[in-house]
């Protein structure tokens, strides 16, 4: 019996297996950002709106845990999530908001019409913060904590469910 | 009814496919199994129950019967015929009955006429072919029953994904499937010649035909597919590395090297083990492909349904085939012997740095497909695209193509270096001289410069194996060659161009107003809303003309399709003898003007006409090796007749 005669047997065998054990795991669909753990880069955005501040990493590192939202006026699913961030809001939490690739009077009718959870909102006309913090859709979430280190992502827009889940992610960060 | 009496021809081949199964097994045990003899009838009664199970489907799809669910959910009442017919096969369970349709009819073809091989071998063959026959019926059966009914009837169906609404896709997948199963007949022959100990020219000649002819079917395919890429997604490029394309790249890899070792076992009896290799890796390759794109493993960011079940059937299918196939291959092929040998300056050898070649390739784009999925086992995402199979694939086949042009040159079992001299020095100053003038051409990759050099290179060798023949006495097979060779050249040079000469401009445009690109002018005349028969769209009309030429209309669109809703674009295309102009119509801004993206490709429809001489020239072998074979067997019978004459006096 000569073994080559053999090898595509177990090359064959070696593929058989990673495709097993590649079906049996849950299947993530989302791309997770690789700064989680990381300090936010710097950034100085530009405010987004009109008549409130706009973001920079010196917001981010006064001790106390924020939400940073990446949104934008275009976006379906955004308005979706928009009476979360308020549920969020009424509770205390801090949102910084980041838009991206707006502009003011689109952002201003779109927080009047469904709301302003921000306290500052910059605007990211090139997405650079954006892909800087690894955030590949819009809306996504980040828990920032005290010190500018990011903590937790949420892809997708906030449903319901998940406000206690970031709730506790932002206790968590304190 | 018909859907049951659909659905009960399905068991009933199931059952068939088992008895096939049986009875061949069987025959290589005794000396005269009884089963044995129903194998030959049972192949045939399978083909035209599975023609009737698919006949049925047609029809519940023909009339809309919304009482059945793959109908309901894979149709509309409103469609025209022609893609409510080709609904039937445009989804999962649809495209399985299809292919399982076409593997009995090939297998009730070999059972009718196939009468060259040991009936041992034919029987081994046929047994093979019900085996993996009968995973597919299961897998319809048990879990993608196509005849499946609704409770309660839906009021209408859910469509037919727009994108899939196009003549040429309509036929695209059978196209791809006639090629897979070509390949389960080579395969099969492979598993019962190698059973049966008989790895002869004979079985090589047999099989030789079914592989040219999948092999044909594959060109087209991927040709098709490709032009459709093309022109559908409005994205202007040909070929993506897309796990789908690559999954239907690797069958037509393997089936290139796989005719041309059954060529050498076929002519000089040597490459034995080899070709037996390749009858098993074609056809894993076409499972291993359905695997991958049915089960989603793959598609991790862009999600389709994923069915975890149905991959893992698939895999359980390909496992238990190709599992099964290769450990008869390391049990039996040390037994069968070693063939002819020949030397290292032949057409053998040519052929067989051509397969090594080949090989390689195959591998590269094996290993780039499924190295994400190797990685994603450590948590690493990656995505391996033109960056890494351009450049590695280039590596083989630039040697395999100067090969290409001097091996169909080379005597079979040694030639000298004297003979060619001539031949080979005016392939190497053409090249030379080419890659010379193309330098000075303009800016290109490097790739596209040996591309559009080689093109030219290949373009005229693959005439010279007719140089000093009587052109009338060529055997039409070598004709074949010539054509697909000269395809491959043609193909490339178009595949070059694209990449070295192709200008682009995406432009904000008010009507009435002209753009310049490359020596058109585009003017936009103005867009209008335009409405089909399941969709309405706004049609941009752009008078455009170069040189004296006189103006012509060109629309391209942007659809949007009410069932379900979906947008696409419907890109417009102006085709020249010299290329093909691309245009594309895009949003309006706000201040009135739409976007236009507009592409001036010289030559590129040369890489599908390439496509299309490739499976002439695959056509043409098939024509003349049949006929080569009909020949034989008459010159077989008139030996045998005189010398039973002989004998009797």
């Amino acid at each position: 019996m000569r073994l080559t005669l053999w090898i595509p047997l177990m090359l064959f065998a070696l593929f058989a297996g990673l495709a097993g054990y590649q079906l049996t795991q849950p299947k993530n669909e989302f791309v997770e950002s690789q700064m989680l753990g990381k300090p936010l880069p710097a950034f100085d955005l530009r405010p987004a709106n009109l008549g409130q501040p706009g973001a920079s990493l010196a917001d981010f590192k006064d001790g106390k845990p924020k939400l940073l939202n990446i949104w934008a006026s275009w976006c379906l699913p955004c308005i979706a999530e928009a009476p979360h961030l308020e549920r969020l809001k009424d509770a205390g939490v801090d949102i910084v908001g980041v838009a991206i690739r707006d502009r003011p009077q689109d952002v201003a009718r779109f927080l009047a019409q469904h709301g302003n959870p921000y306290s500052r909102i910059g605007a990211d006309d090139l997405s650079v913060i954006q892909l800087e913090i690894g955030s590949s859709g819009v809306p996504e979430t980040f828990v920032i904590d005290g010190q500018g280190i990011i903590r937790h992502q949420h892809i997708g827009d906030v449903r319901a469910g998940d406000v206690p889940k970031l709730l506790q992610k932002l206790e968590e960060a304190k | 009814m018909l859907a049951e009496l659909g659905l009960a021809a399905l068991w009933l081949c199931a059952a068939l496919a088992l008895l096939q199964l049986l009875g061949g097994a069987l025959a290589q045990r005794e000396a005269t199994g009884e089963l044995a003899a129903l194998v030959r009838p049972a192949a045939i009664v399978q083909g035209v129950l599975a023609m009737f199970a698919f006949a049925m489907l047609l029809w519940v799809f023909a009339v809309t019967d919304l009482s059945v669910k793959l109908v309901a959910t894979n149709s509309h009442s409103m469609k025209p015929l022609i893609f409510k017919l080709s609904g039937a096969w445009g989804n999962h369970e649809g495209s399985m009955l299809l292919w399982v349709t076409v593997m009995a009819m090939a297998g009730a073809l070999i059972a009718l006429i196939e009468k060259r091989l040991p009936e041992k071998t034919m029987q081994a063959t046929l047994a093979s072919q019900g085996f993996v026959a009968l995973g597919f019926y299961a897998f319809l059966l048990l879990s993608s029953n196509p005849f499946e009914r609704l409770p309660i009837p839906a009021i209408e169906g859910q469509g037919l994904n727009p994108l899939l609404q196009d003549i040429g896709l309509a036929f695209h997948p059978p196209t791809l499937y006639f090629g897979y199963v070509g390949l389960s007949v080579a395969f099969s022959f492979a598993v019962g010649a190698l059973l049966t100990r008989q790895v002869t020219p004979e079985f090589a000649r047999v099989m030789r035909p079914w592989v040219l002819g999948a092999w044909v079917f594959l060109t087209l395919g991927i040709t098709a597919g490709s032009y459709w890429a093309y022109y559908e997604l409005g994205w202007g490029g040909w070929w993506f590395w897309d796990p789908v394309e690559n999954a239907s790249l690797m069958p037509w890899l393997a089936a290139t090297a796989l005719l041309h070792s059954a060529s050498v076992l076929a002519a000089r009896d040597a490459l034995r083990t080899w070709t037996i290799m390749l009858g098993v890796v074609a056809f894993s390759m076409s499972m291993l492909g359905t695997f991958l794109v049915r089960s989603g493993i793959l598609t991790s960011v862009h999600a389709f349904a994923v069915d975890p079940e149905r991959g893992s059937f698939i895999l359980f299918l390909l496992i238990l085939y190709i599992g099964g196939a290769l450990a008869v291959f390391g049990l039996r092929a040390g037994s069968v012997t070693e063939g002819t040998r020949f030397k290292a300056w032949s057409r053998e050898g040519a052929l067989v740095f051509n397969n090594v070649m080949l090989s390689a390739i195959l591998g590269i784009v094996l290993l780039g497909t499924l190295y994400p999925l190797l990685t994603e086992a450590f948590d690493v995402r990656v995505s391996v695209g033109p960056p890494y199979f351009n450049p590695v694939g280039a590596i083989f086949v630039v040697p395999m193509l100067l090969v290409m042009a001097v091996g169909p040159l080379l005597r079979w079992r040694g030639d000298s270096w004297e003979r060619l001299k001539m031949p080979i020095l005016v392939i190497a100053a053409i090249l030379i001289v080419l890659a010379a003038a193309v330098y000075f051409l303009g800016d290109m990759s490097v790739l596209a410069w040996i591309g559009l050099t080689l093109a030219g290179g290949l373009a005229v060798a693959s005439f010279l194996p007719l140089r000093g023949r009587n052109l009338r006495r060529v055997p039409i097979a070598t004709w074949g060659m010539v054509c697909a060779h000269f395809g491959i050249a043609v193909a490339l040079f178009g595949m070059a161009s694209e990449s070295a000469f192709t200008q682009e401009k995406l432009a904000a445009v008010s009507p009435g107003a002209t753009e310049q690109l490359s020596d058109w002018n585009i003017t936009l005349e103005s867009v209008d809303p335009v409405a089909g028969p399941n969709w309405t769209a706004l049609e941009a009309k752009l008078l455009v003309s170069r040189g004296n030429e006189k103006p012509v209309i060109v629309a391209p669109q942007s659809r949007n399709f009410w069932a379900p809703p979906q947008e696409t674009t419907e890109s417009a295309l102006l085709t020249r003898w010299d290329g093909q102009l691309y245009a594309v119509v895009g949003n309006q801004a706000e201040d009135g003007r739409w976007q236009l993206r507009l592409w001036w490709k010289p030559f590129v429809t040369f890489i599908w006409y390439g496509g299309l001489l490739i499976a002439f020239g695959g056509v043409l072998a098939i024509i003349g090796r049949v006929k080569t074979d009909l020949k034989r067997r008459v010159v077989k019978r008139a030996i045998a007749q005189r010398r039973s004459f002989e004998e009797a006096a």
